[in-house]
Parts: C-alpha cells; sequence; structure tokens
C-alpha cells in the first residue's frame, strides 16, 4: 500500500466534520431507509429490478439499437459512443456548432467519469454544475465525497465562505439564506444557458424515453430553458420496457434518500417545445465505454445491475468513516471499488480494493441484488493473479497451506510468547495475527491448544450415540480451547458425542480474503477430507467465518478455480455444517437439551457477528438461548454492525479497525451490560481486546461458554 | 380503508404539499383568487400570478378574473415566468400512494409555471387519482394486460412528462432539509370533485 494512500485514510478517519456528518447520517440512514420501505416487499422489489437490468445487460447492443431507433423516430439524435473521448468531442462540437457559451448542467454522473468540465472549460465554454451539492463541490475546486450527497463533507460555514467568495459578500452561515443564494445564482445562469446537460437514471428502449429523477428541480429547468439539451447516458441504464421504470422507481428514491419518490421524476420522449416555439434540440449520447466488455464477464455482469442509489455507502461501516475521497474516482465505497477497476483499469483497484472488510452490509440493501463483496474478492483474486502477492503475504500463505507447519509455529508461538503475557492478554500474536495493533490487547496463544485438551474430555457417558464432528478454526484451536470444551460440554449434555479430527486445518478464509485462492482450495480439500472421514451427522463448528467457509466458500473458491470434480464432496460437507446457536437451538425444542430453570443471570447484550447475522442469516437463535438460560437482553445500537476485526483487516487497516471498534464498544457501553455475548470468537478477540485497553469491566463470551454453564 | 384522495393528501402533506379540498369549481375559484389576491399583498405587479391555459379555466371569462385578482395573468412566456411569483396549472392524474401530481407538460408554458415561480398552484379533479404509479402510466400509456404496460402503438408517451411530489427541495448542506432550492418553494393542491375527469 503507497503512503499517500494511507495518507489519504489518515487524513479522512481524522476529518472530524466528515467522520460527523457521514456517521451521523448512516444512523439516521438505516431509520429512514426501513420506514421508506414500509408495506413494499423489498426482495420482491429487488429480484424484479435484477431480472431486468441483468437480463439488459446481456442485451446491451440490441438495447442501445432499439432505443436509438424509437428516440430518433420520436425525434432526437442519439449518438452511440464506444468510449470517453467520442462523447467529448460530440458535445464540444455541437458546442461550438452552436455558438454555445454557457452550458448548465443537472447531475450526471457519466459526465464525471469522463471529466467532461475540464474538457468544455479548457474551450472557453462556461459550465455550472446546478444541483446544490455539485456546485458547492464545483465552486470549491474538490471532489464529490458521496454519490447522492456530494457536499457531505462540508459544513454550513464552509459552504458561507465558498459562496462568499462566488458573490462577492460576506454571507452568514444560515443554510435556508444559502440556498436561497444559490437559488438566485443559479437561475440567472439558467435563463442565459445555450446548452443543458443531464444524465437520466433509466433509459427506455420500446419507446426511447429517458427518465431523470432529481429532488431540486435543476433537472426539469435544464431540460426546459436552454434550446439544446444533451443526456449523457451510460448503456447500463438501458431497460427494454417503459412497465420496467415501476420497481427501479420504486427502489431508488426510497434506498437513496428513503424517499417514497424524488420531488420530481421527468419523463422525455423525443423533443418538446423550446420557449420561443420552436422544437428542442434534443441530443442523446449513449456510452459504453466498457460496460459492454464488463457485461461479457460473467462474474461482473452483474455490477451493471447498479441504480446508483448510493445505499450500499451509507451502511458501509468503512465508508462512514473514511467518506468518498479517499477512492480518488468519481465511484466510491465498493461498487465504485469496482466500477473504477473496470471503468478505468483493474489495476486503479488494487489499492481501494483493501478497504472492503467484508461484513456484507452493502450486500444487504443493494436493490440492484450485487454481491459486491464477493466481486471485491473476485477482483483481488484477479489482482493477485496478476500482480502477485506480496512477499510477506506470501510468506504466511506458504505456512498456513501446510497444516503441520503451521501448527508447529502456533504451537512454539505459544512458548515464545510467554515472558510477554500478562493476565491472559498480550500486545502481539506471531504470523497470521502478527503486526501493529496498539487499539486493543490481543490473546495469548492458549499454552495447550483444544487439539490437546481435547481427548482428556471424558465422553464415555455419549459414545456411540448421535454424532457430530467439532470443527475448531484456528482461532477456538489455538487461543480459545475452553469455547471449544464448552461446545463439547453442550453437546454431550444433548446426548451427542462429539469427534475432533486431528487433520483438520486453517478454514481457508485468511487465504481467500487475500486472494491466494490456490492456498484456499488445499485448505478446503484437507479440511473436506478429515471432516468427512467417519460418518457423522452435524460439522459443527462455533466460528461464523469458519461455519461460512466450510459452508459456501468452499465450493465457490472450487468453482472460481474451475476444479469441479471437487464440488461433490464440498456439498455433501455443507450439507452437514452447522453453526453452534442454530443446532443447540433446535435441541433444545426437540427436548434433547435441558437448561436450567428460573435463573436470574442478569443483563447481556448480544453482538451479532457479520457472517452469523448475514451469510447464515442467524440472529434469534443465541439470543433465544441466552434468554433460555436465565439472561435479561439489553439490545445494543446498531448490533449487526461489524466490530472491525474483519480477520487480518484489523491488522492491515488499523487505523480503520480501531475507530469502528470504538463505536461498537460505545454502543455496547451504552447498553449499561456487564457482559456481552456473540458467536464469534474474531469478534470477542476484538471486542475483549478493546474493551481490555480501555480498562473497561465489561466481560465478553462465547455464546457456547454461557450455555454450557447453564445446561443440566 | 382511506379513500384515494385520503391517501393521496395524507402522502403529499408528509412532503410539505399543501393540499385543499372542494366540491365545486367556483369554490375552488375562490380559494385561488383568494390565495394570489392574499400572496399580492397590495404590491402592483401585473403577472405576479400566472395562470397556464387548462380545462379548469374552460368557459371562464379571463380578463373578469385579473380585475377579481389584479396581478393575475394567462399569458405565459419565459419573461413573465421568471418574473412572476405564482405559477397555475391543472394536473392530469396523481398518485396515492406516494403523493404525486402527473402532467403531461409538453406544452412549455405549462412547465414554467411549475418550475420558475415560488408558489404553484396545483388544480386537480379529485377523480384523477390513481392508487399507484402502474395504474399512473397505465393511464397514460393504455395497459393492455395486467402487469405489462404497453407505450400506444401510434403515439408513445408524450414528450414532456412530469411527476411531482411536494415542493423542490434539498438536503446537500448539512443534510438539513431545505424547501425551494429551483423550483416551487410551495406546492398548494387545489383538489375539486365537479370537474370531471382528469384529462
Ligand atoms: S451497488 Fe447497489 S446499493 Fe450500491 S449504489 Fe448500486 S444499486 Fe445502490
Amino acid at each position: 500500500m503507497s503512503s499517500t494512500f494511507k495518507e489519504s485514510i489518515d487524513e479522512a478517519v481524522h476529518n472530524s466534520n466528515l467522520t460527523g456528518a457521514l456517521g451521523r447520517f448512516s444512523e439516521a440512514y438505516r431509520e429512514s431507509r426501513a420506514k421508506a420501505y414500509e408495506g413494499v416487499d423489498f426482495e420482491a422489489v429487488r429480484t424484479r429490478i435484477a431480472e431486468i437490468k441483468g437480463g439488459a445487460a446481456s442485451h446491451l447492443d440490441e438495447l442501445a439499437e432499439e432505443f436509438k431507433k424509437n428516440a430518433e423516430s420520436r425525434g432526437a439524435k442519439v449518438f452511440r459512443a464506444s468510449n470517453p473521448k467520442q462523447v467529448k468531442d460530440y458535445i464540444l462540437k455541437l458546442a461550438k456548432a452552436n455558438g454555445v457559451e454557457a452550458i448548465v448542467k443537472s447531475k450526471s454522473m457519466a459526465s464525471e467519469e469522463i471529466h467532461l468540465n475540464k474538457h468544455l472549460e479548457a474551450q472557453g465554454i462556461q459550465v455550472s454544475e446546478t444541483d446544490l451539492g455539485e456546485w458547492i463541490i464545483q465552486l470549491a475546486g474538490q471532489r464529490p465525497s458521496h454519490m447522492v450527497m456530494p457536499a457531505i463533507h462540508l459544513t454550513r460555514e464552509e459552504v458561507a465562505e465558498i459562496f462568499s467568495k462566488e458573490v462577492n459578500e460576506r454571507l452568514s452561515s444560515d443554510i435556508p439564506r444559502l440556498v436561497k443564494i444559490a437559488r438566485r445564482e443559479l437561475r440567472d445562469k439558467f435563463l442565459k444557458a445555450g446548452m443543458g446537460i443531464s444524465g437520466a437514471n433509466i433509459a427506455v428502449a420500446e419507446t426511447g424515453t429517458l427518465v431523470i429523477v432529481t429532488n431540486e428541480g435543476n433537472a426539469r429547468l435544464v431540460t426546459t430553458l436552454p434550446k439544446i439539451h444533451v443526456a449523457i447516458v451510460g448503456v447500463e441504464k438501458l431497460v427494454p420496457h417503459i412497465s420496467d421504470v415501476v420497481p427501479i422507481l420504486t427502489a431508488l428514491p426510497r434506498s437513496a434518500t428513503g424517499q417514497l419518490l424524488t420531488s420530481y421524476v421527468t419523463m422525455i420522449t423525443g423533443p418538446a417545445p423550446n420557449t420561443d416555439g420552436s422544437l428542442k434540440d434534443l441530443h442523446i449520447v449513449l456510452m459504453d465505454s466498457h460496460r459492454t466488455e464488463m457485461a461479457q464477464d460473467g462474474k461482473f455482469q452483474q455490477a451493471l445491475q447498479c441504480i446508483r442509489c448510493g445505499s450500499c455507502l451509507n451502511v458501509c461501516p468503512v465508508y462512514r468513516l473514511v467518506g468518498g475521497h479517499v477512492f480518488g474516482k468519481v465511484y466510491m465505497g465498493g461498487i465504485g471499488t469496482i466500477l473504477t477497476a473496470w471503468f478505468d483499469a483493474l489495476k486503479e483497484s488494487d489499492e481501494i480494493q483493501s478497504l472492503c472488510i467484508q461484513c456484507g452490509n452493502c450486500k444487504e440493501v443493494c436493490p440492484g441484488k450485487i454481491d459486491i463483496p464477493d466481486l471485491i474478492l473476485e477482483l483481488r483474486r484477479r489482482l493477485v493473479k496478476d500482480e502477485g502477492q506480496s512477499l510477506k503475504e506470501k510468506a504466511i500463505f506458504a505456512v498456513v497451506n501446510n497444516r503441520r507447519v503451521f501448527h508447529a509455529m502456533l504451537r512454539s508461538a505459544s512458548l515464545l510468547q510467554k515472558p510477554f503475557e500478562k493476565d491472559g492478554f498480550i500486545r502481539h500474536l506471531p504470523l497470521f495475527l502478527s503486526g501493529m495493533a496498539d487499539f486493543r490487547s490481543l490473546p495469548a496463544v492458549a499454552e495447550k491448544p483444544f487439539r490437546d485438551v481435547f481427548p482428556l474430555i471424558d465422553q464415555s457417558a455419549v459414545v456411540g450415540q448421535a454424532r457430530a464432528a467439532f470443527y475448531a478454526g484456528c482461532l477456538i484451536d489455538f487461543a480459545y480451547p475452553e469455547m471449544g470444551s464448552a461446545v463439547v460440554k453442550v453437546l454431550n449434555k444433548a446426548g451427542i458425542e462429539v469427534i475432533f479430527p486431528e487433520e483438520q486445518t486453517c478454514c481457508g478464509a485468511p487465504a481467500r480474503y487475500g486472494g491466494a485462492y490456490e492456498v484456499a482450495a488445499k485448505n478446503a480439500t484437507d479440511n473436506i477430507n478429515a471432516l468427512l472421514k467417519r460418518d457423522v451427522r452435524w460439522v459443527v463448528s462455533a466460528c461464523p467465518t469458519c461455519s461460512v467457509a466450510l459452508k459456501h466458500e468452499f465450493s465457490a473458491t472450487f468453482e472460481s478455480l474451475g476444479m469441479h470434480d471437487q464440488l461433490p464432496r464440498a456439498a455433501e460437507l455443507a450439507a452437514k455444517v452447522t453453526d453452534f446457536s442454530s443446532l443447540v437451538r433446535s435441541l433444545v425444542d426437540e427436548g434433547r437439551l435441558k437448561l436450567k430453570p428460573g435463573a436470574d443471570l442478569g443483563k447481556v447484550s448480544y453482538h451479532d457477528s457479520c457472517h452469523m447475522k448475514r451469510t447464515l442469516g442467524v440472529d434469534h437463535q443465541p439470543r433465544e438461548l441466552l434468554q433460555l438460560a436465565g439472561y435479561e437482553l439489553a439490545e445494543m445500537k446498531e448490533s449487526d454492525m461489524c466490530c472491525g476485526m474483519g480477520g487480518s483487516y484489523s491488522l492491515k487497516m488499523p487505523e480503520i479497525s480501531a475507530p469502528i471498534l470504538a463505536r461498537k464498544l460505545a454502543s455496547l457501553e451504552a447498553t449499561g451490560a456487564p457482559l456481552a455475548a456473540m458467536d464469534c470468537p474474531g469478534c470477542a478477540m476484538q471486542i475483549r481486546g478493546g474493551l481490555d485497553k480501555q480498562g473497561s469491566p465489561i466481560r465478553v463470551r462465547h455464546t457456547a461458554e454461557l450455555i454450557a454453564e447453564m445446561v443440566e | 380503508m382511506p379513500t384515494l384522495f385520503e391517501s393521496f393528501a395524507a402522502r403529499a402533506q408528509a412532503v410539505s404539499a399543501e393540499v385543499h379540498h372542494f366540491s365545486t369549481r367556483a369554490e375552488g375559484l375562490e380559494f385561488v383568487l383568494d390565495l394570489v389576491r392574499s400572496l399580492e399583498g397590495d404590491r402592483l405587479q401585473p403577472s405576479f400570478a400566472i395562470w397556464a391555459a387548462c380545462p379548469f379555466l374552460a368557459g371562464l371569462d379571463e380578463a373578469a378574473l385579473t380585475e377579481r385578482a389584479p396581478g393575475l395573468a394567462f399569458q405565459v412566456t419565459r419573461a413573465s415566468a421568471a418574473a412572476a411569483s405564482v405559477g397555475i396549472s391543472q394536473m392530469d392524474l396523481a398518485i396515492a400512494d406516494t403523493g404525486t401530481l402527473v402532467q403531461n407538460a409538453t406544452a412549455v408554458e405549462q412547465r414554467l409555471v411549475s418550475t420558475l415561480p415560488s408558489v404553484h398552484i396545483a388544480i386537480l379533479a379529485t377523480d384523477a387519482i390513481v392508487p399507484d404509479l402502474t395504474a399512473a402510466l397505465g393511464r397514460l400509456y393504455a395497459a393492455d394486460g395486467p402487469d405489462r404496460l404497453e407505450p400506444q402503438k401510434s403515439e408513445g408517451p408524450p414528450p414532456y412528462l412530469s411527476f411531482i411530489t411536494g415542493p423542490s427541495r434539498t438536503a446537500d448542506i448539512e443534510r438539513v432539509l431545505t424547501i425551494g432550492v429551483h423550483g416551487p418553494e410551495r406546492l398548494v393542491i387545489v383538489c375539486v370533485d365537479e370537474l370531471g375527469g382528469g384529462q
């Protein structure tokens, strides 16, 4: 990672205006979005959008031709441009031919993508953005920090400063007054401009219609007052039918700003009259610029389903901390990283892709149903393939690739660290957990890993009954063996015999998230062999990251590498995998497991781990277990927001991980509960380490440990 | 179950539109003239309020209306719209579940009166309210199937179709909601029952 990139992150996380504004917004956004979707079946709407836009993406060329034909039959001029230069040349030529001196623009990301303003201004044409946020940014000479709210990083005082310079008058920071100034200044520009440039949110092929969505009303003026209207439309905006606008207009305003509909939606089909009675000179530029290439990539085609609502940014724990500027481009956040990799170059995404912590929030809210985290992983994989791994990572994965060496190193680590240990916490864990981590303490590597503890557990009472294999994962095996013991105890009480296949190894998540898919595949194969060796009814894991790997990612990794012969075994394993809490919850339901009745254990706050909640879809089971055990739930704010761990993320990006953790700790503390429960040893490590660092008395336990104390 | 009008009014008011309901055209007209007079006060400005041609005006004597509200004019041009404070027009349809007004705004006068002045008075026939966007598009483009809107083969959609939901708004400075950026800061919806059909 370059030092300038690290510096830009550092600058962003220390910009309290930015993080304050984005943080408050993302909290408010959750609620306003939920409210806006009341009574709407979001899953149905986004499934429809994905069908429409996914279908369109596989027929871009036909749709573009159909659109062109229909729009032209209605009197528009349609120009299909394959690259940004053609777009810029076309518009410049048009402006010159008509003696245009001033242009007004309503928001168009496509025009920003190709840096149109710069091009036109270099030729002496005055270009004014008219969306308030865009205008502020333009006057300030900055770049947008959010796709929907471009000036969200600026305070009213800064805006007053910027406007004061523009109008040569000392302005106060009263917001309604500032908005009035913008109205006055821009009104004049609208009336004088010779050309209006807009984008479009949807382009309907069967009618040649453009759909433009705004709140301020600037697009209506841009498309009404100047005699020439140029719409720049990325071909991914094409949809076949007029009825397709319904689901998109249902989702876009709700997801973007929590509105049922924006103040204005304008549908333009061919030229309408100008104020002097002439007909509008309407030009529609359909811009490809790598969209077709993207559509032809089996994996990335789905990224064209994006409707640019920005909700993936609003829910992203990293984005709300760093804002849009660190992405260095017009498109930002996870989807921005993907678009940058295609519209610019794969290499351009090298640094920014590392910002993704893989929490999955974006995937859950995306109205285009895009699996953004998965596409980021795919970028990583391709980058590693093209650019290779860093030497350090190479060395790490070489070790992880070989179970014996890996485990031997972890064992020796427990001896090496001895002198530094303090109350079970040390500052550095070797190897995969090594690195800077000043913001939290790290656990000691256990003196005795779980694999050595396990044979000492007496299971004679349950031998020969239903059998489960326990998959511990590195953290439970080598850092938190007590969690493993708790799992065995609970399952034994339910009459289940637990086996621990010794050859199990790392689940491959670190390698996969690091783009080292071959290593992940080797891990997968080793684990499948180990876990399917003996006949078991369940494969139980108490780490959601491991559960996800076992259940979903082994096959995904094999598929990415074309190792199709491995898929049946991966599926066989996946069918047996269950997370601890889901299994135990059902054992209680079936009456196979009893919890001591009548206990009053006080308050507990439950933290939802990203993989647990969003990939495994498990959230109520552990809560119910805790309540059945006698705890009172004290829910924290944003209980399912990432804790900032993200595996090795917290080591690569401590400057981001630390403030994410700080937010989590504050939410936790606000509940007043003396105890925090969670189902993930990784989250436990992060949160416990943060609390320890702060000297907080709040205890952190795995759900399994708390339940183990209460089984009869 | 609330009526279509009630749902529409609630949604429109939730986004800061003002909604008034009258049973007869005469009452609606009285309200509009009153509003224009009260906004005008004692300022003497011809074309203080401009009224774009619409079915509501059919059979009314425009000169007589101007006599009753002196700032009222029926000549809509770029210049008169830029100078006017109030724009008046009639909408074709409205959408109950979003509080949205829909208008074929191909005639530029219709766009001028609803974009440039700071107050927009929108007249609407109560029975022109439809439940949702699909129904609105269906009415505009003629539906030929339950889930499928087919553009009329002959003409297709009108060149300029406007959907208006509340007044112009922004939250671009510190996310503070501010009404009235480039478009009207007041949207006054006048619903009239006995206007008959939307179009
Ligand atoms: S990727 Fe999805 S959530 Fe993000 S802007 Fe696009 S449609 Fe919205």
